[in-house]
């Protein structure tokens, strides 16, 4: 989503650039041809998801430029050769992005945005394919403190997501906790960070991960 | 510079008032601001200016403020043309003026020209030293003075609530309530366009004002939100502000950008800051009244778990329910508590919380119940449901044509009695364990002279017309205790 004023990172650099402030993303290789990811996905354990990515791709699931439950070697291959097919001239260089595929019953979003008034944003929301409809979220500004994360978590509505779930354990708060402070502390250090959306945070075994990030900077 | 204390002491605790611009006309606001001033019982010096001079309600008006001796007013309340306010306020500050309300109109609503007036009177306060208030507001209310300079009404009944608002309406709407429930104000401020001073300037006074315990705001929009938030954070800090903003929706907003000129933000990213800074955030302006009303007349709760002690089993019911729609809790029964009610109660008695007594009340039951159950470690806080029943007996038989004879004189006097009694208790038993105690009914609408309602009012508290509302206000002052507790 760049705007006028700002650019997007590539999935693999929003990814760097947030992992260092301890927001947790799966283990996963940046390769560049069909060979190197099956190659990667074996390593990494199958099933596998592939993904092409660069610095001018924002709407990979629109696209159709997310392959997800690979399964095996051949299958990863193939997904690969198709998505640098599918690549644009307007794309620039791009790569693929081999990932774990995880499963979880529940997704939280979480994310950093600049409001015109309040400057830099944290947020907390229920995630997945109703979030927009369900639109329970929670805002604070740029720092939090732990107990203003906390606060976060307790703002949801939607707290019985939050606990035991369908033979999943309870959410692990203090994870939660760990990626807003994450978030805010990237957003401080990085004064030309504008906004950065991890969409969705699915929670494994009651633990957040990432699988996807966007970091958008002022250019 | 920014004003000082001394600035806001010589708004709301003037030594001596002019009105300039005082009107012999009944119909124009500066007619209304002396008379107001003049009715209130304010006992510092007025003067009125008139360009043509002659006497105004008993004021022998001057046509100038030459004739004002000099330090003899610290405060100039403006109802003269935007145009010549920049001769006046020259003169006033010549003689000792610190504080000017500023009434006119013709400022930033009016246009590049109104804007530019605007800018020049913040200047010329600047250089003059001196706190301008506005302008295009309505007034300004200091109950510990008696000052009742406005242009509107009315005066409220003094108190413990600090009042600021961007919108001059919303100041009498809140003393309107001010009067109807008892609950007092401090001082009252319309900010008008807030050129040189805003609503977080007052809020900062009000955060070191010995008279003020609780600040009630009305906001539509803030201009440097970041240096809102870091002030509001730090009032917060030192006493509860409860605000309410005009412009939470899309169709809201576009209404206050053509209200006050103010930019809309993400109502979620206001919501959020406010809950970051502390700051008690009502849906309404009746909600956030009461929500004052609260703050300034019970103490805060230690911790979430509400006991609902009932004459009658319906309202208990229902308030089980709005306090499970929010962050309060209803506390399940200690069996020790049980016991001890066990001994007071006949045994058709709830023996859950809400605590229904079931009508098993002897003339003592209620008080004993709720001493009780107030007292317990695990209770943090009370809702009395039933209050005003007898009450409302009693001014049924003393209206009923039979009253006096038939023994009505007695039993009248006791259910009145009895009322106070209960409400008396409710209001001490809270003081002296520090936890709230919210007497809720209808009959505090339905039918202010109810000894059950005048009992409350007797006490300085509110009177809650509904217990979900009283719900609402004991969540926001547990919302603002957690806030607190958390940050210890």
């Amino acid at each position: 989503m760049a705007s006028s004023t700002g650019r997007t990172l590539s999935e693999a650099a929003s990814k760097e650039l947030l992992g260092r402030f301890g927001v947790p993303f799966l283990p996963e290789r940046v390769v560049a041809t069909p060979d190197e990811a099956a190659a990667a996905a074996e390593e990494l354990g199958l099933p596998v998801v592939v993904k092409l990515g660069g610095d001018a791709i924002a709407h990979k699931t629109e696209r159709g430029l997310v392959r997800l439950g690979l399964e095996d070697a051949a299958a990863v291959a193939r997904a690969a050769g198709e998505l640098l097919a599918a690549a644009r001239p307007d794309d620039g260089a791009v790569h693929l992005l081999v990932a774990p595929m995880v499963k979880g019953n529940r997704e939280l979003i979480a994310g950093l945005a600049t409001d015109p008034q309040f400057g830099r944003t944290v947020m907390l929301g229920v995630g997945g394919v109703l979030a927009e409809a369900v639109a329970d979220v929670s805002i604070r500004l740029v720092p939090i403190e732990r107990v203003d994360a906390e606060d976060m978590l307790d703002d949801l509505a939607t707290q019985a997501l939050l606990g035991a779930f369908r033979g999943e354990p309870p959410v692990d708060r203090e994870a939660v906790v760990a990626v807003l402070l994450g978030l805010s502390a990237a957003a401080e250090s990085t004064p030309e960070l504008r906004s950065a959306d991890l969409n969705p945070l699915i929670v494994v075994d009651g633990r957040p991960v990432a699988v996807d990030a966007l970091v958008e900077v002022a250019s | 510079m920014a004003p000082t204390t001394q600035h806001y002491r010589a708004l709301f605790e003037p030594a001596g008032v002019i009105v300039a611009g005082a009107s012999t006309h009944p119909g124009k606001f500066g007619f209304v601001a002396l008379h107001n001033i003049l009715s209130c019982g304010y006992a510092g010096r007025v003067f009125a200016t008139n360009r043509d001079g002659g006497e105004i309600l008993g004021v022998e008006t001057l046509t100038g403020l030459e004739e004002v001796p000099d330090g003899a007013a610290d405060l100039v309340f403006v109802c003269t043309p935007a145009s010549t306010n920049a001769a006046l306020l020259r003169e006033a500050a010549a003689k000792g003026v610190q504080a000017a309300f500023i009434a006119s109109a013709g400022y930033g609503e009016a246009g590049e020209d109104g804007r530019r007036a605007q800018d020049d009177l913040v200047a010329l306060a600047e250089e003059l030293d001196l706190l301008v208030v506005g302008p295009n507001g309505q007034g300004v209310v200091s109950t510990p003075a008696s000052l009742c300079a406005q242009i509107v009404a009315p005066y409220p009944p003094r108190g413990r609530i600090g009042i600021v608002s961007q919108s001059g309406n919303f100041v009498s709407s809140f003393q309107n309530y001010a009067r109807q429930s008892g609950v007092g104000v401090s001082r009252a401020v319309s900010a008008g366009n807030a050129a040189q001073v805003g609503v977080a300037d007052f809020l900062e006074f009000y955060a070191e004002d010995p008279e003020t315990d609780v600040a009630l705001a009305y906001v539509e929009g803030v201009s440097d939100g970041r240096r809102f938030f870091e002030r509001l954070r730090a009032v917060s800090e030192r006493i509860p502000v409860v605000l309410v903003k005009g412009g939470a929706t899309a169709g809201g907003a576009r209404a206050a950008a053509s209200h006050t000129g103010s930019l809309a933000t993400d109502d979620r990213v206001f919501d959020g800051m406010c809950a970051q800074a502390g700051v008690v955030r009502a849906a309404t302006i009746e909600e956030a009244f009461e929500a004052a009303a609260s703050f300034a007349t019970q103490p805060l709760p230690p911790g979430p778990n509400v006991a609902v002690v009932s004459t009658a089993g319906g309202w208990g019911v229902v308030t089980a329910d709005a306090i499970a729609r929010t962050d309060l809790q209803l506390l399940a029964l200690p069996e020790d508590l049980r016991d001890e009610l066990d001994g007071l109660l006949p045994p058709r008695w709830s023996r859950n919380n809400p605590v229904d007594l079931a009508g098993g009340e002897t003339k003592d039951t209620i008080p004993a119940v709720l001493a009780t159950v107030a007292r317990h470690p695990s209770v943090d806080a009370v809702v009395l449901l039933g209050m005003g029943i007898q009450g409302n007996v009693a001014a049924m038989e003393r209206d009923g044509g039979f009253y006096p004879g038939h023994g009505l004189e007695r039993i009248v006097g006791f259910h009145e009695r009895q009322e106070q009694r209960y409400t008396a208790a409710a209001a001490e038993l809270s003081a002296e364990l520090g936890k709230p105690i919210l007497t809720a009914t209808e009959l505090a609408v339905t039918a202010p002279d109810n000894a059950a309602v005048q009992g409350v009012r007797a006490t300085g508290r509110y009177p809650y017309p509904s217990s979900n509302r009283a719900v609402t206000a004991l969540e926001h002052l547990w919302r603002y205790a957690r806030h607190r507790q958390r940050r210890s």
